[in-house]
């Protein structure tokens, strides 16, 4: 790598004594809390102790190569599909001037409120054979069916298609934060080595946004495995319907969290090798001299070009599904504004937003705490921790039940003996066990997000800070968190956005009488009424927009030196 | 930033314990009220709850949600689970949630009565309460309905590639499997799967609706689908939906024979019921010829009662034979059914 030399080279400072118990209480901190998120994961992969025998020689002989082939495939084919969509546009808005290059910048961020689920519904509702895509094409030219080929969109290829329109923001959002907090000596000192713009781009800057490229790919590649609701929809058997029709068709859970437990153990050892093959290599900037980057104007061709590159996956993502969606709720009989959309909302919401604060604080927590102390067993039990992402909602929210049931029961069966007294459920059904799903599934998101921030921050910064006495919380507080907002608005995008869509954990741990704007979409397209499910999908679409667009906002504004701190 | 990370771990612990204390949940106190777990989606069962507290006064608090799902949450949460009755479609997973041990047996002289025994529990351990037939619908066009028979005849390679069925991870075709498992013995019902496999027009996808579309323009011929769907696109409010639905008709297969394979929505009362009497006095409602009437009226469903009639749209179709195997028997072939499907090669 050319940017070898731009690369600081360097391990983490050892704590010191004279921090005393503080430095125990936060590094125990840690340990326990990425324990207890585990533990969901812990039960799932306890299963592989159970024998199962007779029912992996049936999956083997007839549907497992299928799971695992559809499986590799869609990450593949999504890992590439969000790369191209993500980190071209994310260049193209940052380093270069273009007509409509300030809408686009933050336009490009819409497809994330859509729901894969619901973009699928979306276009085969267009693009199928009896939609009204292909029935004109019929009509026009008069085909009938055989004569014509049109691509599948209920196949593997649709899934991907799909999941990638909806996921590319992920990649596009943290490799655009990390072009922006590059520092532009590095391009310049580039420049005068005789690079290209084109040069610069893949031998510069791209290696140095690795990070939070590979952070956002690694998100993307654990959200398609886990997907759910657009494969089954599709009918692409990938692992995740494999543990659904394991469990649930076969009746066998043990089997289907040993399949659940494979999954992991795969992302797991993907995860490693990308720990692994980035070595020690620290991607920090060794300067502190930021000024605004200089942006290429492009003209013609170039332009059009580039404005292409970003007006696709917006177009296809976003105005496309958005419209059908409008079209569908405009015609639908189900009033879309009533008594019961207003609390749907406000759930929904409620949720997103409580769920979003908690994993940001669980984050920094956690990857603070983790570069003042790294420790083996904090280090594993926090990727541990950040499995869950990877594992399908619904398994996760068995895991969830599971111990919170055993909890419950257990209090309540000793309760009754001594003092003679009902506990009954205390966790279970709560909004309690629901929150705690969510950390479990979508900690890795602000934890990937927020050490990705972090990674870029210089150990010197804590040393200086440090040898100013100010403490590490302090540090962490008046040094880290301003160069780091960029990274930890995203963080709170992500985990809101995420919530707000979430389903299968939502639907099968939320309390009596509460539904969210998924839970309903779910039902109503679920039971194969699209047009009516259209009113509650294009609701949680506007509500997951307002994040959008206010925090893709501040991130324009977040480079360092670019403006005075608030 | 709104809050202090100096004070993280602290703030934190305090948030976790002030969450705990408020989310916790509280042991119910009121009397007359009954919890129910649906995995039919609330605008299919709300309304008709709504009646019953309007009726008698018993609130009914409800969580819906997919019955695959509410079942672990039902076996988990145990002796202390807060659910009386539990409500879903299909016997196959009625049967699933006798075998799991979260329902009990009742007895009810006004349920037993108003329920043909096929379509309950021997034991009491739940009860259906509508009925749905999953028939063979056809292109008025491309097909005459002298040619059709028999679910069996499927198979045949005159179909070939002229069948559209959804996935065989879905519960209506493995019930549908199962029956056919219970009359033709399991090797010949696979072989059945192989050559109905071979016939499909398409990759399985979609749901039951989506089948009928296909047929309606043209990508296929015949599909197997539930005779409630099929009412509700003829009734439905997009022209589209009830132009689709006008290309097909029903057929009912197997009417020389056994009759047409049928199935029920249906419900049991849990194990850990704390209002077992409420939660009677509900499922008899659901099976009054109130409840029927609302459930023909509104889910095009038959009435499992034979006391009320069928919906207009319903009646057009006529009479039929329905096969009369004990339902419990879908829920024993059900894992059997599926591993078949698998064999077969069906998606």
């Amino acid at each position: 790598m050319s940017s070898q030399s731009t690369l600081h080279r360097t391990g983490v400072q050892i704590p010191t004594f004279s921090e005393g118990l503080s430095v125990n209480s936060w590094a125990g901190g840690v340990l326990l809390t990425a324990l207890l998120l585990s533990l969901p994961v812990l039960v799932v992969l306890a299963s592989v102790f159970y024998p199962s025998a007779d029912i992996w020689r049936h999956l083997t002989e007839t549907v497992l190569a299928d799971y695992v082939t559809n499986s590799i495939l869609l990450m593949l084919g999504v890992g590439a599909g969000t790369l191209i969509l993500g980190v071209g546009p994310a260049w193209l808005v940052t380093l270069c001037r273009f007509p409509g290059d300030r809408i686009l910048e933050w336009a490009l961020l819409l497809p994330m409120a859509m729901p894969a689920y619901i973009i699928a519904y979306t276009y085969t509702g267009l693009f199928d054979f009896a939609g009204p895509a292909q029935s004109f094409l019929r009509a026009w030219f008069g085909w009938s069916h055989g004569d014509y080929w049109f691509p599948q969109i209920r196949s593997l290829g649709g899934a991907v298609a799909m999941i990638s329109l909806v996921l590319y923001p992920y990649v596009y959002l943290l490799s655009r934060a990390a072009f922006i907090e590059q520092s532009v000596c590095v391009l310049e000192v580039g420049r005068t080595l005789g690079c290209g713009p084109w040069r610069s781009f893949t031998r510069l800057a791209l290696p140095l946004a690795r990070p939070a490229i590979i952070a956002g790919i690694s998100l993307v590649l654990m959200e398609a495995l886990s997907d759910y609701g657009t494969v089954q929809y599709f009918g692409v058997a990938t692992f995740t319907t494999g543990i659904y029709r394991t469990w649930f068709g076969l009746g066998n859970s043990v089997a289907a969290a040993q399949l659940s437990a494979c999954l992991m153990m795969f992302v797991l050892s993907l995860v490693l090798l990308e720990r692994y093959s980035r070595k020690q290599a620290r991607y920090h900037h060794t300067s502190t001299r930021y000024r605004p980057i200089p942006e290429r104007s492009l003209h013609g061709l170039g332009a059009v070009l580039a404005i292409s590159a970003c007006i696709v996956p917006v177009a296809l993502g976003f105005m496309l599904p958005v419209g059908q969606l409008m079209i569908w709720a405009l015609r639908s009989g189900e009033a879309l504004v009533n008594r019961d959309f207003f609390m749907l909302v406000g759930h929904s919401v409620t949720l997103a937003a409580s769920a979003t604060v908690l994993a940001l604080a669980l984050a920094l927590f956690m990857a603070y705490g983790k570069r003042l102390y790294p420790s083996a067993p904090a280090e594993f039990a926090v990727r541990l921790a950040g499995m869950g992402y990877a594992v399908p909602g619904v398994v996760i929210a068995v895991g969830v039940m599971l111990p919170f049931g055993w909890l419950d029961n257990t209090v309540d069966a000793w309760l009754r003996t001594t003092v003679g007294i009902s506990s009954g459920l205390l966790f279970s059904g709560t909004l309690f066990a629901l929150l705690f799903a969510y950390m479990v599934r979508f900690l890795a998101l602000s934890l990937n997000t927020v050490e990705a921030g972090l990674s870029k921050i210089k150990p010197v910064m804590d040393d200086a800070g440090r040898s100013f006495g100010l403490t590490p919380r302090t540090v962490l507080r008046k040094v880290h968190m301003p160069i780091m907002r960029g990274s930890l608005f995203t963080a709170l995008l992500l985990v809101f956005v995420d919530v707000l869509k979430e389903l299968p954990a939502t639907l099968v741990l939320r309390p009596y009488n509460f539904n969210t704007l998924a839970v309903r979409t779910f039902e109503l397209a679920n039971d194969e009424r699209l047009v009516d499910a259209a009113g509650p999908a294009f609701a949680i679409v506007l509500v997951g927009l307002l994040p959008v667009i206010v925090l893709s906002l501040s991130i324009s504004r977040s480079r360092p030196g670019h403006e005075a701190r608030p | 930033m709104a809050f202090h990370l100096s004070r993280i771990p602290s703030s934190l612990l305090h948030g976790l314990v002030l969450s705990a204390v408020f989310l916790v949940s509280v042991p119910p106190v009121t009397a007359e009220e009954v919890n129910v777990y649906s995995a039919r989606q609330e605008a299919l069962i709300k309304p008709i709850l709504d009646q019953f507290t309007a009726q008698t006064g018993i609130t009914v608090n409800l969580l819906t949600g997919e019955a695959d799902t509410l079942l672990p949450r039902l076996q988990i949460e145990g002796p202390n689970s807060p659910a009386d009755v539990f409500l879903t479609e299909d016997a196959g997973r009625l049967y699933r949630a006798k075998a799991a041990g979260v329902l009990q047996g009742i007895q009810s002289e006004t349920l037993e009565h108003a329920i043909p025994h096929t379509y309950r529990d021997p034991e009491g351990y739940w009860y259906g309460l509508s009925l749905r037939a999953r028939v063979i619908v056809y292109s008025k066009e491309r097909v005459r309905p002298e040619d059709l028979t028999t679910y069996e005849a499927l198979a045949d390679p005159k179909w070939k590639p002229r069948v559209c069925v959804r996935s065989s991870s879905n519960i209506y075709n493995q019930s549908l499997v199962a029956s056919l498992i219970a009359h033709d013995g399991a090797a010949e019902t696979e072989d059945w799967a192989r050559g109905l496999v071979t016939n499909f027009a398409r990759p399985p996808q979609g749901g039951d609706q989506d089948q009928i579309k296909a047929v309606a323009a043209g990508q296929c011929d015949v599909a197997l689908v539930n005779t409630y769907y099929l009412a509700r696109m003829l009734n439905a409010e997009e022209e589209a939906d009830r132009d689709a639905a006008s290309k097909v008709a029903v057929f009912w297969p197997n009417q020389a024979g056994r009759g047409v394979h049928v199935n029920v929505s249906g419900a049991g009362i849990t194990r850990s019921a704390k209002h077992r009497e409420e939660a009677i006095r509900l499922l008899e409602f659901l099976a009054s010829d109130e409840g029927q009437a609302w459930y023909a009226e509104h889910n095009q469903e038959y009435p499992v009662t034979g006391t009320v009639a069928p919906s207009a749209t319903l009646r057009e179709w006529g009479e039929f034979v329905p096969d009369t195997l004990n339902l419990s028997v879908l829920g024993e072939n059900n894992a059997g059914a599926v591993r078949l499907m698998d064999r077969a090669g069906w998606k």
